[in-house]
């Protein structure tokens, strides 16, 4: 498993990040051409051929250009290791995720404490390309890995008096999350999702972008990514995991009940008190570009809210 | 001033005119080399806001600084400094205006009127405008010093609406818009005692009179 022993593996070892495009475009071509050669064989059509290599775009990616790596793990929010942008890729070098355990409890049939290396065991990593808004209003567009969070809740057997999950950020000592000292937000980071939302296909648990494990200042060694809400929602470090049957109290909401609620789903309807959310800067763009409702994933997440007034429920 | 010599005005002013024009050309090198983040429109428009409300302290603070220094001489900065806050405001307004409205002024009139943060920020620059236009010797022959002086108290209205549109735009962290309030708070409280001193100055000015 690639999230066990993170380190252990040779930097040469690791996709670069041109060798991974490549390898996508390779499969595209690949069952490109043999698509339109029409060649059918037997038990090895173009799909057979995908199980055994890494997938090619899935039904949930989208295919806008990525935003650069670069830019993805230095242009961070993540305030326990501080405010500022770059604060998140510059303080957290001394963030141990290793070795690291998930506490799993609540209305669940298996409450334990897990290793990460047991939690994760069997499930292989996938590839997800989402586009992610943040409320601060600009967006990127990164190749998660990892797996659906619906996996690994059907691994844990929720209780049916399970409504909602939380998640907790890992509450670090404080040289190694510097940021702490800021008392902006109730620490540890919590976040939230109504079960249905939780179990949706495209809910997902990253381990890594690009291919590469995550890193620090992006929310290692796991978190979650929920591509239709601002980015926010997205618990980084997770280190608790519980079910219950009320509305968890979130961190945004805790901060400011009139400006974050519970949900907070993309919509350029919904504007911030304060500042609009109809449109976005996409990082490496120059003119802001058009919010899309529920970030473009409409069709994937609409039915769960219908008959539900997103204004009050924001 | 005790430490500048009277006879290097020509030196003084263009340096202090570069000083201010730095941050400017910083910004543009930046982002030109790609040091800024990977977000470069968010930091420019960060940057020239901080600037402005710098500048717009600065300006501020001069009348205070010759009061308590004696330093007279400051005076010939104060125009410079109240034009580079004009300058940067007019780079921050414009990301606002051409980036996020395109120029459309509808567009903005809606804005303006749904957003308390845009509309402080809006009014600070309105404040401005004529300040900058006036600042001219030309304009303080053709107002008049005593007029000229009451029109140009906006800038106390300018600073407030910045620091407040500094302060309602923040997402979480309030330290900074308040650590800006605390300095104007500082600089407006010094002329509110001027005030009040040479009021209550003139009131025994009075009472002499009618004594006698």
């Amino acid at each position: 498993m690639l999230i066990k022993r993170p380190p252990d593996i040779p930097s040469s070892e690791i996709t670069s990040e041109k060798l991974y495009h490549n390898r996508r475009e390779f499969l595209k071509n690949l069952a490109g051409m043999a698509v339109s050669a029409g060649i059918v064989l037997p038990g090895c059509t173009t799909n057979a051929a995908t199980e055994t290599a890494p997938p090619v775009p899935g039904p949930f990616d989208t295919n806008e250009p990525k935003t650069p790596y670069e830019d993805i793990t230095t242009y961070n929010n993540y305030y326990e290791f501080g405010l500022d942008k770059s604060d998140p890729s510059r303080r957290s070098r001394n963030f141990k995720t290793k070795p690291w355990t998930v506490k799993v409890e609540g209305l669940v049939k298996k409450p334990a404490t897990y290793a990460l290396e047991d939690l994760v065991k069997g499930f292989t990593n996938e590839d997800r390309i989402y586009r992610m808004r943040c409320v601060e209003a600009w967006s990127m567009v990164i190749p998660w890995m990892g797996f659906p969070l619906a996996d690994l809740i059907r691994r844990l057997e929720p209780l049916p008096s399970a409504k909602f999950v939380e998640f907790k950020t890992i509450l670090a000592p404080r040289d190694q999350m510097p940021g702490l000292s800021y008392g902006g937000l109730e620490w540890p980071y919590t976040e939230g999702l109504r079960m249905d939302e939780a179990m949706n296909p495209l809910s997902f648990i990253a381990l890594g972008i690009y291919g590469k494990p995550l890193l620090n200042q992006n929310g290692a060694p796991l978190r979650l990514v929920v591509p239709w809400k601002y980015g926010f929602k997205g618990c980084k470090s997770i280190a608790q995991i519980r079910f219950v049957d009320k509305q968890p109290r979130t961190a945004w909401a805790i901060a400011n009940p009139g400006e974050y609620g519970f949900y907070s789903n993309v919509n350029p309807e919904v504007h911030h008190p304060r500042w609009r959310q109809d449109r976005e800067t996409r990082i490496g763009e120059f003119f802001p570009r058009k919010t899309l409702m529920f970030n473009g994933y409409t069709e994937h997440v609409a039915q769960m809210y219908a008959g539900m007034d997103l204004r009050k429920f924001y | 001033m005790v430490w500048l010599k009277p006879n290097k005005w020509w030196i003084y002013k263009p340096a202090v005119f570069l000083a201010c024009v730095a941050p400017a050309v910083w910004l543009v090198w930046a982002a030109l080399t790609g040091n800024l983040s990977a977000n470069p429109i968010d930091d420019i428009t960060d940057a020239t806001g901080r600037w402005c409300l710098r500048f717009l302290l600065i300006t501020l603070a001069i009348s205070p600084l010759r009061q308590i220094t004696g330093w007279n001489s400051l005076i010939r900065f104060r125009r410079m400094f109240g034009l580079y806050a004009f300058f940067y405001a007019f780079l921050h307004l414009l990301r606002y205006v051409w980036l996020e409205n395109l120029f459309v002024v509808e567009d903005m009139i809606i804005d303006i009127g749904k957003r308390p943060f845009i509309a402080a920020g809006f009014a600070s620059f309105l404040a401005m405008a004529p300040l900058a236009f006036t600042s001219t010797k030309k304009w303080i022959a053709r107002l008049g010093g005593r007029r000229w002086q009451i029109l140009h108290r906006l800038v106390y209205f300018s600073a407030v609406a910045a620091v407040l549109h500094y302060y309602w735009l923040v997402k979480l962290d309030v330290r900074p818009p308040v650590a800006y309030a605390a300095v104007l708070a500082v600089l407006l409280g010094f002329r509110i005692r001027n005030a009040i001193r040479s009021r209550s100055f003139v009131r025994r000015e009075d009472l002499k009179v009618q004594s006698l």
